[in-house]
């Protein structure tokens, strides 16, 4: 039986304000299609979003005070737990800065083998994030087929660090473990295998009409808006602002490597989507370079930089090595930092992840500064849902690839 | 990373309209300190002049660091998103009631970031729309980062009711 | 008189049908926090799949579940959200801490961090692990099987009492100087009323040890 329009009345009374017809819907903090702890409070007239409040700070941990009483290289440990999605850019982040603060010049295959984790990592948060959107707008095989790729790369991990995603990789001056054969085999077999599945994915999601009304002309983020409320990443390069730090300031081996910014004019919870499937391309297209042209040499820098382990055989065998392996590892020995201060970020897979750190002339740091791309993009979301329906917060939400551990530290 | 990315230094007009401001640069970035009542006028400024990009918006306490004679140190970092270059403004604040002009005017962006350094130093932005903590919960009063806070906290993680399985 | 069955017959005690009908269908509440929220996400998916052990019906309604799987820190902003969340569901219902940061705080000794949610409500197993992998959540849940087999919660009073719990907690500092307002706090004075009237140094009526 269906009611006729007559029989449900809409009109409002003439004494009534816009506010009555308002409803408030506490979202989160522990909510399915947050993924992670962060709280909305929506204003909504019937099913449309008038207003959101964001509210964060579920999941602050304090990763800055700890910061001031770890190592710089302890330091790497809590970085993981940071953006949990894809830790290894985190680790890179943060030893770029150390080292950009110290003043170390990287060895070529240190260069190398750090840009390939990187970009292992962004396959893998993008393979996340894109999942993400596709399970909450409904395409849970989207979902299993990102999820299990991203075994893949957390065997590649493990492999070579022992952790599936928690890798406390880097060092200062250098990683913990150069690649070993098995390692540049497996990784060459997930070249050659993910582009397959990546084709899988894109039939899947890419021109799904389901998928497509879900996503196309939500969530609009103009270049204008972009700029002022500090988006970086995929976010902003989603609408239109072509600023990556790979290009634009190119660091560690990315000025080598022949890859293109991929960017969007149209904004939308779409755009976000295929700049990401895009980008997963073009990090194919570095990883391939990369890994067939992995300079040979040392991993971590020279003995008389004074801040890598060095080598077994160079502790074993030589005066230097000895003494220096010494100095590291006794207590408050170690290297010393310059009493001094400076920033240096990388393109994370979300966006600008900087670091401003301070040195005190110790070895941990007076102050480390995190600069975490998921807040300015968080602070963004109630000018993308105001005028959408409830059913669009989670396309949204997804789509800005907020992830609560580096929202709030 | 010894080799120093092409960094210029202030703009020309900037450099004209605010006379007599300290410009340093470490590892080839360029850091300007302003005192608390330009900073405002000089942060728009370098807006106008293609520092679009508000990057970030910290402080450091400088309580305990060597040589340090004033104790927050606000940290403006700027980039141009045309042309990759990046500016460091710095101000520098004391105790009691340290307090400055809020730049959400000229970056939207600022309001959040402004909001966690009220929470976590107790720095009061004039004019900000909306200063409320943005971390910690409303009902906590200390500034967690600052120097004299301790890092386990003062025992507030352990003010909470216990359940046992009878409540359940 | 012996009473003679058929043999397609079997003879058990109530409680231990209901146990076992109860074991081989947790449906686990995902409190997931951080990064071992990732690490339950992998266990329910693809390749570890959770559904073999009976336990893949993730809902994430309090009140549809009877397993709560905390993964990640819990910090203060938090920790009245779980504690709803653990009010609102029903009997009986257990709780696995997943990894270290919810079992012991882990390497966040800050001021924000949740030194062990058992401190708060109740825990009936504990993953080590930062983050544990999924193998070691699946054997948790394994282990989760046999104890609910073996123990039930018809009445959930086997699992640990109040003066058992009483001791785990560091209630020195709530008396101490605090950023919170303790005196004004109905939840500390709350709590203080509780922890006094329960402290394991009162001689109490307590029940004979199982």
């Amino acid at each position: 039986m269906s009611i006729a329009p007559s029989d449900h009345d809409t009109r409002r009374p003439a004494d009534a304000r816009e506010e009555d017809y308002l409803w408030t819907l506490n979202f989160g903090p522990q909510h399915p299609a947050t993924h992670t702890t962060l709280r909305l409070v929506l204003k909504l007239e019937g099913e449309r979003v008038v207003d959101a409040m964001p509210e964060m700070g579920y999941l602050h941990s304090g990763f800055e005070k700890i910061g001031e009483h770890l190592s710089y290289n302890q330091y790497v440990t809590v970085t993981d737990r940071m953006n949990y999605i894809s830790p290894m850019a985190n680790n890179v982040a943060w030893h770029h800065a150390v080292e950009r603060l110290m003043g170390i010049e990287l060895t070529p295959r240190c260069k190398v083998i750090r840009t390939i984790v990187a970009e292992l990592a962004r396959i893998s948060d993008h393979l996340l994030c894109n999942g993400a959107v596709g399970l909450d707008t409904g395409a849970f095989t989207f979902f299993l087929y990102a999820f299990y790729q991203r075994e893949v790369i957390y065997d590649i991990f493990e492999t070579l660090c022992g952790a599936r995603f928690t890798n406390s990789y880097t060092r200062v001056g250098g990683v913990s473990q150069d690649f070993t054969p098995l390692v540049v085999e497996k990784i060459r077999t997930f070249l050659r295998t993910f582009p397959k599945t990546l084709d899988d994915m894109e039939r899947l999601l890419t021109r799904n009409r389901i998928f497509v009304d879900r996503t196309k002309g939500v969530g609009v983020l103009s270049r204008e808006e972009a700029i002022a409320h500090g988006a970086t990443g995929p976010v902003a390069r989603a609408s239109g602002v072509t600023r990556d730090l790979r290009k634009d300031e190119p660091y560690l081996a990315y000025a080598d490597y022949d890859f293109q910014v991929c960017c969007a004019s149209a904004g939308d919870c779409y755009a976000r989507y295929l700049v990401r499937m895009q980008e997963m391309r073009e990090s194919l297209r570095i990883l391939n370079a990369a890994i067939e042209n992995l300079p040979a040499g040392e991993v971590n820098v020279g003995i008389d930089e004074r801040v890598a382990r060095p080598s077994k055989w160079q502790v074993y065998s030589t005066i230097e090595g000895t003494i220096s392996h010494f100095e590291l590892s006794m207590a408050n020995r170690g290297f010393e930092a310059p009493h001094e201060e400076s920033y240096a970020a990388i393109e994370a897979p979300n966006g600008e992840l900087g670091f401003y750190v301070v040195g005190d002339g110790t070895e941990n740091a007076y102050r480390a500064r995190c600069r975490p791309p998921s807040v300015l993009h968080f602070a963004l979301f109630p000018r993308l849902i105001r005028g959408h329906t409830l059913s669009d917060v989670v396309a949204v939400l997804g789509s800005l690839n907020i992830i609560a551990a580096e929202l709030d530290r | 990373m010894t080799d120093p990315l092409p960094q210029p230094a202030l703009p020309e007009s900037i450099a004209a309209r605010f006379a007599g401001l300290d410009v340093s640069a470490f590892r080839g970035q360029t850091r300007v300190v302003v005192p608390a009542a330009e900073a405002h006028g000089l942060l728009a400024a370098l807006r106008a002049e293609g520092f679009d990009l508000l990057v970030d918006v910290t402080c450091v306490d400088y309580l305990e660091y060597r040589g340090a004679t004033r104790r927050y140190g606000l940290v403006y970092l700027l980039a141009s998103t045309g042309g990759g270059q990046r500016l460091t403004v710095r101000v520098f604040l004391d105790d009691p009631q340290p307090a400055i002009p809020t730049v959400v005017d000229v970056w939207p962006g600022a309001e959040w970031l402004e909001r966690e350094v009220w929470d976590m130093f107790g720095i009061r932005f004039e004019g900000h729309p909306d200063l409320r903590r943005l971390l910690m919960p409303e009902a906590f009063t200390a500034h967690p980062l600052r120097k004299d806070y301790p890092l386990q906290g003062r025992g507030e993680r352990h003010n909470f009711p216990v359940l046992t399985r009878d409540e359940g | 008189m012996a009473l003679e069955l058929p043999e397609n017959v079997v003879v058990s005690r109530l409680d231990e049908l209901a146990n076992w009908c109860r074991k081989n269908s947790l449906w686990p509440m995902p409190f997931a926090t951080a990064c071992c929220g990732i690490e339950l996400m992998a266990t329910g998916a693809s390749k570890h799949d959770l559904a073999r052990f009976g336990a893949e019906v993730f809902r994430f309604s309090p009140r549809q579940c009877d397993l709560m799987i905390v993964a990640g820190r819990v910090v203060m902003k938090m920790l009245p959200v779980l504690q709803r969340i653990w009010l609102q569901m029903h009997e009986p219902k257990w709780c696995i801490s997943m990894g270290a940061c919810a079992s012991t705080g882990g390497v966040f000794d800050t001021y924000a961090v949740v030194q062990g949610i058992d401190r708060f409500i109740p825990v009936d197993m504990y993953v080590p692990g930062c983050p544990p992998r999924p193998e070691q959540l699946i054997q948790a849940i394994i282990d989760l099987q046999d104890k609910i087999q073996a123990e039930g919660t018809i009445t959930g009073r086997e699992f640990g009492t109040r003066q058992r719990q009483a001791r785990k907690r560091a209630l020195v500092e709530a008396l101490g100087p605090t950023g919170v307002d303790a005196a004004r706090n109905p939840v500390v004075q709350r709590d203080l009323r509780l922890a006094l009237q329960d402290s394991p140094s009162r001689p109490s009526a307590a029940s004979p040890p199982r």
